[in-house]
This record gives C-alpha cells, sequence and structure tokens, in this order.
C-alpha cells in the first residue's frame, strides 16, 4: 500500500502544488516565474514516475529549459516590477472563480468516485516494461501514425517565429500620433 | 502504488491554480504564466491516462501541447513586448484600447 | 579500339572561354579579352584538327560517353558524343569558319563599348553548335539547338538599345520556337514508338521497317515534324521571317551564326535523320519542295533589296532552299557539300560586306555606295572570288556542290532542276548586281534614290573620315584564307569523293542509287554546260543594267510598278503574319485573358473575399469591451460550463 512509488508521487506533488500556489500569492513576477520552474521540475518528476522518460527530458529541456527562460528574459527585459493594487473585473470576482472552484470540486469528486483504486502500472525501476516511454518507442509512434500532425507543427513553429519577430521588432511607423502612454 | 485518480486529481489541483491566477493577477507575465500552468496540468493528466491505457498516444500528444505552448509563449511575449512600447505598462488594465 | 579522342574538349573549351568573359571580362582589358576569345576557340579548333586527323580513315564511328543525365525507366539520354564523317565535316566548318571570325571580329567590334560580352555570346555560341553537331542523341542535339537559338537571340539584339535590334532578337527566338514545337512532337513520337533518342538504337530500330510508300504513316509524320523544326532553325518557307531581320546584328553575327553554321543546323538534322527520312518518301517529298519553292522565292526578293546585308539574307535562304531540296532528292551528301562550300563563300561575302560597311563608316544601302573597288581593292579582290563562287563558276567551290545538286535533283525530276536553274541565274543576277553596285561606277556618298526621296547617310561613323579605306589586318586575313577556300574547297567533291567519304554516314542513298545509273555521263556533262551558261548570263545582265546602262533599272521598275512594290516589300508576307496571327493572339491575349480572367475573376474573387471578411467582422466587433479581465472571466466561466456538461455526460452513461 504505501510503496515508494506513493511517497515518491506524494512529495513531487506536494512540491507542484506549493509551487502553483507561491505563484498565486508572490507578487514580484520574477518570483512568480521561479515557482513555475519548481512546478515543472517536480513534474518532470512524475512522469519519470510514470513512466514518461522522454517526456519528462522534453520538459525539463523545452519548457524549463527555454520556455521559462524566455519568461525570465522578458520580465527583465520590461523591468516588471511588483504588481499594483487595481480592481478587477466583477464578472470574473463573482462568476470565474467560484465557477472554477466549484467546477474542480465536482471533477475531483467524480474522478474519486467513479475511478477504481486500481494502480498505474509504470515506473522506470529496472527490469520493469521496457522499451515504454523511451525515444524509440516514442519516436516510432510519432513518425508513423502522428507524421501529419508532426509536420504541421513544425509548420506552426516556423510561423511562430515570425509571428515572434515581427511583432517584437521595431516599429516603424511614418506620421501619426502613438497612442497616449500610461507613464510619464 | 498510486491509483490513476491520485494523478488526475493533482493535474486537477494544477488546473485550478493556473485558472485563479489567469483570473486574479494583474501583470500581463503572470497571467501568461499562469496559462502555462494549466497547460501543464493537463499534460499531466495526459501522461497519467497513457499510462493507465497502455497506449503511448497520450505522451505523443504531450509532445505537441509542448511545442504548441512554446510557440504560443514566444508570440504571446512578443506581443507584450510590442504592447509594452506603445503603452509603457504592463497592467493588463490599461491595455484598454480595444474596444467598440 | 580508336583510343579516347576527348571529343569533349571541343565543345567545353569554347565555354570556359565564355565563362572567363562573361565573368572577369568587364574588368579586363581589350587585348584580355580577345586573347581568351581566340585561344580558347582556337583551341577547340586546333582540337577538331587532331580529332579529325585520328579518326580520318575510319569507318565506325566513334561514341564517347561523359556523363550520365536521364535515366527514366527504359528511357535514358547521356552527355554523350557521336563522332562519324558526318559530324566530324560540321565539326570541322564550325570550329574553323568559327575561329576565322572570331579573329575578324577583333577587328570590326574594336570600338564597340561591349566588346566583352560579344565575345562571351560567340564563345558561348560556338560550345551550343558543337554540342549539337556532336550529340549523340536527339535530346542533347536539341539542348545545342535550343542553345544557339539562345546565342542568337543575344547577338542579333547586340545592341539592344536600339528599338528594332531588339525586336529583331525576339521576332528570331519566337520564330525559331514554333519550329521546335513541332520538332519536340517528333521526338516525342521517337520516344513513344522507338523507346530511345540514341541516334545509333533509334536508327538500329528505324531500319528493318519498310518503306512508307504510300504517304501518311509513322515515319513520314515524325519526318514532317523533324522538317518543320529545321524549317524554323534554317529559315525556309514558312518560317523564314526572321532572317532578313536578324540583320540587325553585328555583321560578323550574321557570317557566323546566319550564314555559316546555325542556319546549317536544320540541314545536319536532316541529314542525320536519314535513316528515318529514306523509308518515308512522302515527307522526303515535302522536303524537297518547301527547299525548291523556298530557294526560288528568296532569291526573286533579293534582287530588289538595297540593304547590302539584307540582299546577303535573302540569299542565304535561298542557298539553304538548294540544301534542302538536295535532302529532298535524297541526295544527302550533295546537301552537305553545299553547306560546306556556302560556309566558306557566303561567310566570306558576310565577312566582306562588313568589310565594306566598316569603309565607308557604317553605311548599308547599296545605293550609297559604288566605285570602292579602287579604294578597298583586297576586299573587292576576295568578294570577287566569293560572287564567282556562289555564282557556280567553275573551278570555284560553289560550282561543284551547286552542280552536284542539280544533276541529283534533275534525276529525281526535271522540274526541281528548272527551278533550281532559274533560281541559279537569279543568283547570279543578284550577286553581280551587288557587286556592281558597291565597287564599279562611281562613289555616291549622298543620293537621291528611285523614287525622288532625298535620303542623308545615317549609321554609326565611328573614325569620322571623308574617304573609304581599307580594313585593318585583322580584318583582311580571314577574308584571305576564306577565298582560298572558297577557290579550292570544292575540288574535293570532283569524281565523287566527298560522296564517297560521307558513304559510311549517310547510308549509300538507297533512293538516289537506281536512279543513277540510268543516266549518262553525257547528260551530266550538258547539264553542267547549262548551269554556266545561266551563271555568266545573269553575270552579263547585271553587267548591262548596272555598270553600261544604269538608267535602265529604274525604267524596268516604273514599268512593273506594281510587281515591283510587291517584291520590294517582301511580298508583304511579314505583314500577313502580323495580321493573321500575331493581331489576333495580341487582342484575345489583352481582351480574355488580362481583362477578362485576370481582372474579372483572379482579382475581383480575391477583393470580394477581402470584403466580405471585412463585413463580416464589422458587425461583430462591437463584442468587445477593451477590458482583458473580464474577458478572462467569461472563459472561465464558460469553459466551467463546457467541463460540467461534459462531466455529466460521462457520469450520465
Amino acid at each position: 500500500m504505501i510503496s515508494i512509488h506513493l511517497i515518491l508521487f506524494l512529495a513531487f506533488g506536494a512540491v507542484a502544488v506549493a509551487g502553483a500556489i507561491n505563484l498565486l500569492a508572490q507578487t514580484h513576477p520574477i518570483n512568480s516565474a521561479l515557482s513555475l520552474i519548481a512546478v515543472m521540475a517536480a513534474l518532470a518528476g512524475e512522469y519519470l514516475l510514470l513512466g514518461a522518460e522522454f517526456v519528462a527530458a522534453v520538459q525539463v529541456i523545452v519548457y524549463a529549459g527555454a520556455i521559462m527562460v524566455l519568461f525570465v528574459f522578458t520580465i527583465m527585459l520590461l523591468n516588471a516590477g511588483v504588481e499594483e493594487r487595481t480592481n478587477g473585473s466583477r464578472v470574473a470576482m463573482m462568476f470565474g472563480i467560484p465557477g472554477m472552484l466549484l467546477g474542480s470540486l465536482l471533477v475531483a469528486w467524480v474522478v474519486l468516485r467513479h475511478s477504481g483504486t486500481e494502480a498505474v502500472v509504470v515506473g522506470v525501476l529496472p527490469g520493469q516494461t521496457k522499451g515504454w516511454g523511451d525515444p524509440a518507442t516514442v519516436a516510432t509512434l510519432l513518425f508513423h501514425e502522428f507524421l501529419l500532425p508532426f509536420e504541421i507543427t513544425s509548420i506552426l513553429i516556423l510561423i511562430a517565429i515570425m509571428g515572434a519577430v515581427v511583432l517584437a521588432s521595431k516599429p516603424t511607423v511614418e506620421g501619426g500620433e502613438p497612442p497616449k502612454k500610461v507613464r510619464s | 502504488m498510486v491509483p490513476l485518480s491520485y494523478y488526475l486529481v493533482l493535474s486537477g489541483i494544477l488546473f485550478a491554480c493556473g485558472v485563479t491566477g489567469f483570473l486574479i493577477k494583474r501583470n500581463i507575465i503572470t497571467i501568461f504564466m499562469s496559462i502555462e500552468l494549466m497547460l501543464n496540468g493537463v499534460n499531466l493528466s495526459f501522461v497519467a491516462f497513457a499510462a493507465h491505457w497502455h497506449s503511448l498516444a497520450g505522451q505523443v500528444f504531450v509532445f505537441f501541447v509542448m511545442v504548441v505552448a512554446a510557440a504560443e509563449a514566444a508570440v504571446g511575449l512578443a506581443i507584450i513586448i510590442a504592447v509594452y512600447r506603445t503603452r509603457e505598462t504592463l497592467n493588463v488594465d490599461q491595455v484598454n484600447l480595444l474596444k467598440l | 579500339m580508336t583510343p579516347n579522342l576527348n571529343l569533349w574538349l571541343i565543345p567545353v573549351l569554347p565555354l570556359a572561354g565564355a565563362a572567363i568573359n562573361g565573368f572577369f571580362g568587364k574588368k579586363s582589358s581589350r587585348t584580355t579579352v580577345s586573347v581568351i576569345g581566340l585561344v580558347f576557340c582556337g583551341a577547340a579548333f586546333a582540337w577538331a584538327l587532331t580529332a579529325a586527323l585520328r579518326f580520318w580513315s575510319s569507318e565506325v564511328p566513334y561514341q564517347e560517353y561523359l556523363a550520365h543525365w536521364i535515366r527514366s525507366g527504359d528511357f535514358a539520354a547521356d552527355f554523350a558524343f557521336y563522332l562519324d564523317r558526318l559530324s566530324l565535316v560540321m565539326m570541322l566548318v564550325v570550329t574553323g569558319v568559327g575561329f576565322l571570325i572570331h579573329i575578324y571580329s577583333v577587328g570590326y567590334m574594336w570600338d564597340d563599348p561591349s566588346y566583352y560580352r560579344f565575345f562571351t555570346y560567340l564563345n558561348l555560341f560556338m560550345f551550343f553548335m558543337l554540342t549539337l553537331v556532336l550529340a549523340n542523341n536527339y535530346l542533347l542535339m536539341f539542348i545545342g539547338w535550343e542553345g544557339v537559338g539562345l546565342a542568337s537571340y543575344l547577338l542579333i539584339g547586340f545592341w539592344f538599345t536600339k528599338d528594332s535590334a531588339a525586336s529583331a532578337g525576339k521576332k528570331a527566338f519566337i520564330v525559331n520556337r514554333i519550329g521546335d514545337f513541332g520538332f519536340l512532337i517528333g521526338l516525342f513520337l521517337l520516344i513513344q514508338h522507338f523507346g530511345s533518342l540514341n541516334f545509333v538504337q533509334v536508327f538500329d530500330k528505324v531500319r528493318p521497317l519498310s518503306v512508307e510508300a504510300g504517304g501518311a504513316g509513322l515515319l513520314t509524320t515524325i519526318g514532317i515534324l523533324l522538317m518543320f523544326g529545321a524549317c524554323g532553325k534554317s529559315a525556309q518557307i514558312p518560317l523564314y521571317v526572321w532572317l532578313p531581320d536578324a540583320m540587325e546584328g553585328p555583321t560578323p553575327v550574321s557570317a557566323l551564326i546566319h550564314a555559316a553554321t546555325m542556319v546549317t543546323a536544320g540541314v545536319y538534322m536532316v541529314s542525320r535523320s536519314h535513316v528515318i527520312f529514306e523509308r518515308a518518301p512522302m515527307a522526303l517529298t515535302v522536303v524537297a519542295i518547301i527547299g525548291t519553292l523556298t530557294a526560288l522565292f528568296a532569291a526573286t526578293i533579293g534582287i530588289t533589296q538595297t540593304d547590302i546585308k539584307k540582299v546577303l539574307a535573302y540569299s542565304t535562304v535561298s542557298q539553304l532552299g538548294y540544301m534542302f531540296m538536295a535532302c529532298g532528292v535524297g541526295a544527302f551528301s550533295a546537301g552537305i557539300f553545299h553547306l560546306m562550300t556556302h560556309a566558306f563563300f557566303k561567310g566570306l561575302l558576310f565577312l566582306g560586306a562588313g568589310s565594306v560597311i566598316h569603309a565607308v563608316g557604317g553605311e548599308q544601302d547599296m545605293r550609297k555606295m559604288g566605285g570602292l573597288k579602287s579604294y578597298i581593292p583586297v576586299t573587292f579582290g576576295t568578294m570577287l572570288i566569293a560572287t564567282l563562287a556562289i555564282a557556280g563558276i567553275p573551278p570555284l567551290a560553289g560550282f561543284w556542290s551547286k552542280d552536284e545538286i542539280l544533276w541529283q535533283a534533275y534525276q529525281t525530276s526535271w522540274v526541281y532542276w528548272l527551278i533550281g536553274v532559274i533560281t541559279a541565274f537569279i543568283t547570279s543576277f543578284y550577286m553581280f548586281r551587288l557587286l556592281f553596285m558597291t565597287f564599279f561606277g562611281d562613289y555616291r556618298s549622298v543620293q537621291v534614290d528611285d523614287h525622288g526621296r532625298v535620303h542623308s547617310a545615317h549609321g554609326h561613323d565611328e573614325h569620322g573620315h571623308g574617304e573609304p579605306h581599307e580594313s585593318p589586318m585583322v580584318m583582311l586575313a580571314p577574308l584571305m584564307i576564306l577565298a582560298v577556300l572558297s577557290v579550292v574547297g570544292g575540288l574535293v567533291g570532283i569524281g565523287n569523293h566527298f560522296e564517297h567519304f560521307l558513304a559510311p554516314a549517310l547510308g549509300s542513298g538507297e533512293v538516289t542509287q537506281a536512279a543513277e545509273e540510268g543516266a549518262s555521263h553525257g547528260t551530266e556533262f550538258l547539264l553542267m554546260g547549262i548551269s554556266v551558261a545561266v551563271a555568266l548570263l545573269g553575270a552579263v545582265l547585271a553587267w548591262v543594267l548596272y555598270v553600261s546602262k544604269p538608267y535602265l533599272p529604274q525604267r524596268i521598275a516604273a514599268k512593273l510598278n506594281g510587281l515591283y512594290e510587291a517584291v520590294l516589300n517582301k511580298y508583304y508576307v511579314d505583314e500577313i503574319y502580323a495580321s493573321l496571327f500575331v493581331k489576333p493572339l495580341i487582342d484575345g491575349s489583352t481582351r480574355v485573358l488580362w481583362q477578362g480572367i485576370d481582372r474579372k475573376v483572379i482579382d475581383d474573387s480575391i477583393n470580394d473575399a477581402a470584403d466580405g471578411a471585412r463585413h463580416v467582422s464589422d458587425n461583430v466587433r462591437h463584442m468587445q469591451s477593451g477590458n482583458l479581465r473580464s474577458y478572462a472571466g467569461w472563459i472561465a466561466a464558460g469553459a466551467a460550463v463546457v467541463i460540467a456538461y461534459m462531466v455529466w455526460l460521462g457520469v450520465g452513461r
């Protein structure tokens, strides 16, 4: 019952949840970014527990290693400071948050109620299910059944790169008044 | 051994945190990070189901989700930078010219 | 067996010269450019000579494989070269006359600002022409075929800032292309039915086929299509219209491309395909009729032209008609013989004309020349030799080849022979007319023409001199060499030597074999005598009309006014083509394709799509309030509803 899997799961899960709540609690975006990195690392650990070695590695390399670095760079570039207090939207307060809370409680109850206690059988412990989450097996699937989505996502990335470059480059506007700046 | 439902609950908690942050926070970049948190929660549930039903398609899908998240982060941050250039603020309430 | 001849060097050396001059010529001095151009062309000629000397006695064709090109299923076409006696003759003519013209161009184009570009294009042309001649399959030959068309376009429009030159270049290329269309369809038929374009393979497959005496059949169709391609390249009816306009290019270009080499590519191609033509008598008849008619037709136009180069252009069309007449009656070797001698004397005539034009400072109208024989004696001497050659006076080269053609034509039908003799008379007449108008009489530098309009001398006067002067040695030397060749070049035809030399390549001429045994030597000498007599008659008539009684031509022209005007305007063929083909094409393109389809269908559909999108978004934009967090709130609420619905669905089951 209390196996090493459960302990590891709870440990990583706790780190993840803590990081998520910290992200909400912090006021300076850089602290939120670092908590998010912690969440991602914890999730990488969860993936390893589920036998998805390739996905875990990609999570660390791409998500934590690239996307979060991008976030941190942007925060530093824009010199983001501590958030100010302003009034949010009423819709968010009245409907959104309670709605989501209720929704997630409902989902959690249903899930716990209707799924059994049968365990998820995986792990990277030696001797078990070899060749299941490793790059070779994932790649075989990726390049056979999922070839079309793979190619399309590569085009997607290309478009995203072009879009990012175009949007972030210095504008060359001739004439006309730029919109009113908020500060100074 | 860990039942599938535990993974799903963890995933749900992360997702809920993400949505909350998305609604509460005022800094655009923090809102973006909440979106990333939501995506991570969803990824976890995908991998969990992949393990439960012994189908690697779940992991492949996680791969695609990460690609899309990366693309979205790149473009979104570029937009934020562009907006910052003109409006000099990262407060989402003050980027309100897009009306009517 | 035969050691490796390294044939590939022959086309590639001029290509290297073209590349070097093309990339580095702009910054190099004139001397460097000339040296590069001459060295590479001369090296090709020298190598061709060595290959010829080593291959001379062999009757078996030599093939050399350079590189793999197309391998598609069973079809293969490679970069490979083929040397037999036919391509040997062609190769020597092309490199030899080409080299002489390169030397001549050094002098002629010396003052031109785009000197290096000229030599680049000239070397490029040599590369393509040699590829055409040495190819071992129709496809590689077609590359050379198209390439010489390209080089011709570039060189005709060499002075492209002049509108008439640019249009002439376009006309040449486009009319050529029309012929190429027929050629291509012929090639497709060859691929379809024989599975290959390689000469050896195709001819091996065609040889066992029976003669299509009935008229319509596969080989006849292929033959006629190939002839159509040759009509475009070799300026026969109906696709000859580009050659007179091509005189806009510099004179060495006219000499090389439009007299000696490119226009003979059609004759070469037809001779190379003799195996096909010999089994398709109807196609051969078509070839002969086209050749004969063109010969006569072009000769009549040549009588009235006043531009010295235009006379020579129509003369070229006419002489090419002779070559096709020869091929059409099955005497392919006679056609090639005439090709060779024609390269000598027509090349000489053009280069001489260039020397005359250079001497009088750019004037090309013969009515403003005259009496030049005392000013430019060497040019006069060489042009006299060339005129005697083309008129067919023995023992010069033209006599032997033209007579061989007329003899072979006589054995097929006296009609061909009669038209050929009449054309010979007219040829002699207009060539001596050219000679007399240019070199005899008084020097008329500003003159009133036949109808009373005064022309002022316009033309590029590079030297600003008043008196005509002889050309420099670098231009005269090729003239003298070609004159020698025009004198002795025909002697290889005595005793059917040339025909026997080419027999391994061109077959024994089964079509004419039977006929030859029937006629006797006596008839041959009689016909020879008749053709010499008409040549002399033409010369005498020209003397009378242009030297002793120069007022006569005007009176005759006035009397036959309508006919004269028609001939002077080239029988209005260009105008007919313009209204029959060009105008409808341009009108159709403008009204239907541009305004109808491009504007109305394509542009309008895109504009309408954009407008539609704009209308839709105009209506939807009212949903935006600008506050991002309310949007976020709505998204979250909506997501919650959807998730709840899905969970309810899942639980309910």
